[in-house]
């Protein structure tokens, strides 16, 4: 179980929220809602333990997020603004390498297999210099296949996909809370995972 | 539970602020006073020296100068790991107030040292190990003082400067002893400021003096300044809102 | 997974990334070479003096090549999001930024120690005087990725982060600068350099225990 309590977030002289508080329970999904602006990526940075609460704690399975670092992070996966795909590496490359640096040994097959499945099968050895901007994120989200984490952490992962993408996504996110995994994301767009219903955490309120 | 609101207390930014208004008169004072003294001890009751000529009188503003700066720089390091240590934001502004101090200390020295080399070694500058130390320790004070002013986020420029601080501080002993053993190997007997010949009491007791009035000045100066940095950095809250009512 | 390991698969994947850019790797190089050709022509073509300067202006140019080197330590990793990833991974962040700066020193370092000859035999220094300042680069290169990384993560992304690492890092520097090039002065008087080489041993061990957590905190700061 994932606990944010009484959480607060200030960024230069600005104070973005305070008093902020969610819990997330296997099979849930906690959509974070708010104007640009409104600290949306701070709080999944907060939550993956990248940047400091001002107040507050965040707890995993009952403990403080840095007493218990290294099995939080070994159970979580984040999805970030920057899709973490090195220009100069293909894509096989790269997922191979963010698994293998993850501590999450791959063999060849798997990465292929993951890569097919978002629809990069025929770009496997293309450096990803000149794969589109989409293609890119679709690398970094199939990490999501392999790590085998139960908290997903995404930031905005719908953005520059196409409508199959979107489908794919959005049905990856739905296997993820149907095996009992958690995800914690924002999006702009709307969200449509049948037989789930997001907790809606709003940060302009 | 109790002794950690008090030590919140006693490092909140707002009590510093008017504790150190009342303080910094008082520090100013005995630095002018001080400083008066000394410098009268150093430049009428001090005896012309027999080798040096009067030229060697600048060591009264040098040496004091010199010993204040590598202090400051301790201080400031100890300042900021004390901060990262406990996340106190009033540690951190207090290492940022003390940098220009020092730096500008650290600067007399250099100046005062060029003054005093020119007459007793007939150059403005000479690679002496005390001097190279100085200069290196006034390029620590400029680059902690740089990055600060490169980064617009006060959080994180107050801890990337306090770790360049304490990089620094453990740094120093390492250059300086470097900087000695390449003097000793280039040089051989090297011309040193503390082989001048044995002092006086009474030029002993000037410096002293002087000594103390830098430490006074050093610490109304940068009590003045973090009195500015609180108050920059203060204010969105309420108690500056009202701070500046009652003054206007 | 163990240390090792990650420090492994993390160099296969940064000479792999140098390999592609070699352009990179050979700038450097080249920036080394041409500023320690430069003095000569700044000095004078005298030999005696160029053999008195030889070991100091290498050394010199190997400091300001490590410098300008620098930006590629953790920037790239920043821009794109990689150093995150590595900052979520269950290692240990000290295991992987070990990595980073090896990784660093291999593909930055070491062109310098191969090509440092090629520059002492157009200062004129002699046999043993060459071997010195190969092994005093051996020892001092490393400590310069090391204390120049501390640098490179306090400045990611800093407006100008290019001209402050060098203020930051430089004066660091010196101790490295004074022992690598007094042991090349050593070889070539009756001194000897070991008593510098020491000095330059002692420093690195020094310099690879603690600069990692030195790095650590630095890119926490810096990532926030």
């Amino acid at each position: 179980m994932l606990e944010g309590k009484d959480l607060a977030c200030v960024r230069g002289e600005r104070a973005l929220f305070s008093h902020l508080n969610f819990t997330l329970h296997g099979g849930e999904l906690l959509l974070v809602q708010g104007a640009n602006g409104s600290g949306k990526t701070s709080l999944l940075r907060m939550v993956c333990g990248l940047l400091a609460p001002e107040f507050g704690e965040i707890l995993w399975q009952g403990e403080k997020i840095a007493a218990v670092r290294e099995s939080y992070h070994a159970g979580m996966a984040y999805f970030g603004h920057a899709p973490a795909v090195k220009e100069d590496l293909s894509a096989f490359e790269n997922l191979d390498f963010s698994c293998r640096l993850a501590g999450i040994p791959v063999d060849h097959e798997e990465v292929k297999g993951a890569l097919g499945h978002l629809g990069l099968g025929h770009c496997l050895n293309l450096p990803a210099k000149s794969l589109s901007q989409g293609q890119r994120r679709r690398v970094a989200l199939s990490r999501l296949l392999l790590v085998k984490a139960r908290l997903w952490i995404l930031d905005e992962p719908l953005t520059a996909l196409d409508q199959a993408a979107l489908q794919l996504v959005q049905s990856l996110i739905g296997e993820h809370l149907r095996r009992g995994g958690m995800a914690l994301l924002t999006t702009h767009q709307p969200v449509m995972i049948p037989g789930i219903t997001p907790k809606i955490l709003d940060l302009s309120a | 539970m109790t002794s950690r609101f008090n030590l919140y207390k006693y490092s909140s930014p707002a009590t510093f602020y008017a504790l150190a208004g009342k303080m910094i008169p008082w520090f100013y004072g005995a630095a002018a006073l001080l400083g008066a003294v000394g410098l009268y001890i150093s430049f009428f009751l001090a005896p012309t020296d027999f080798q040096q000529s009067e030229a060697y009188r600048i060591i009264f503003i040098h040496v004091p100068a010199s010993w204040m700066s590598m202090f400051i720089y301790v201080v400031m390091a100890g300042w900021a790991a004390f901060g990262l240590a406990f996340n106190t934001r009033l540690s951190f502004m207090m290492a940022s107030a003390l940098a220009p101090t020092g730096a500008m200390l650290t600067f007399v020295s250099l100046w005062t040292g060029a003054l005093w080399g020119k007459p007793t070694w007939g150059a403005w500058w000479v690679w002496d190990a005390r001097l190279t130390s100085e200069l290196i320790l006034f390029f620590l004070y400029l680059g902690f003082m740089a990055l600060q002013a490169a980064i617009d986020d006060p959080r994180r420029a107050d801890r990337a400067g306090a770790l360049i601080a304490l990089v620094g501080v453990v740094n120093v002993p390492i250059i300086y002893f470097s900087v000695r053993w390449w003097n000793t190997l280039h040089q051989g007997a090297s011309v040193s400021m503390t082989k001048a010949p044995s002092m006086a009491t009474i030029m002993l007791e000037g410096m002293m003096v002087m000594a103390l009035a830098v430490w006074m000045y050093a610490i109304a100066a940068s009590l003045s300044r973090v009195r500015s940095i609180i108050l920059e950095r203060e204010r969105n809250t309420q108690w500056v809102a009202q701070l500046l009512e009652t003054e206007v | 997974m163990n240390a090792a390991q990650t420090v492994f698969i993390l160099l296969r994947r940064e000479l792999m990334l140098a390999m592609r850019r070699r352009g990179d790797v050979l700038t450097v190089l080249f920036f080394f070479v041409i500023v320690a050709s430069l003095f000569p022509l700044g000095v004078g073509p005298d030999p005696k003096l160029l053999r008195l300067m030889g070991g100091g202006v290498v050394w010199v140019a190997a400091l300001l090549a490590a410098m300008l080197s620098l930006g590629r330590m953790f920037a790239g990793d920043y821009a794109d999001g990689t150093l995150e990833q590595l900052v979520l991974t269950p290692t240990p962040p000290v295991v992987w930024i070990t990595g980073k700066i090896l990784a660093h020193w291999l593909v930055s370092g070491v062109p310098l120690i191969l090509m440092a000859p090629v520059l002492g035999v157009q200062f004129g220094l002699s046999g043993d005087a060459l071997a010195v300042l190969v092994f005093s680069l051996l020892l001092g290169t490393p400590v310069l990725s090391l204390i120049g990384a501390i640098g490179a993560a306090l400045t990611l992304g800093l407006r100008g982060g290019g001209v402050l690492v060098s203020l930051l890092v430089l004066p660091l520097y010196i101790p490295v600068l004074i022992f690598g090039a007094g042991a090349v002065d050593g070889a070539m008087s009756e001194l000897g350099s070991e008593a510098h080489l020491s000095l330059l041993g002692g420093i690195l061990i020094l310099a690879f225990m603690l600069t990692p957590w030195a790095v650590s905190a630095a890119l926490r700061i810096s990532i926030e």
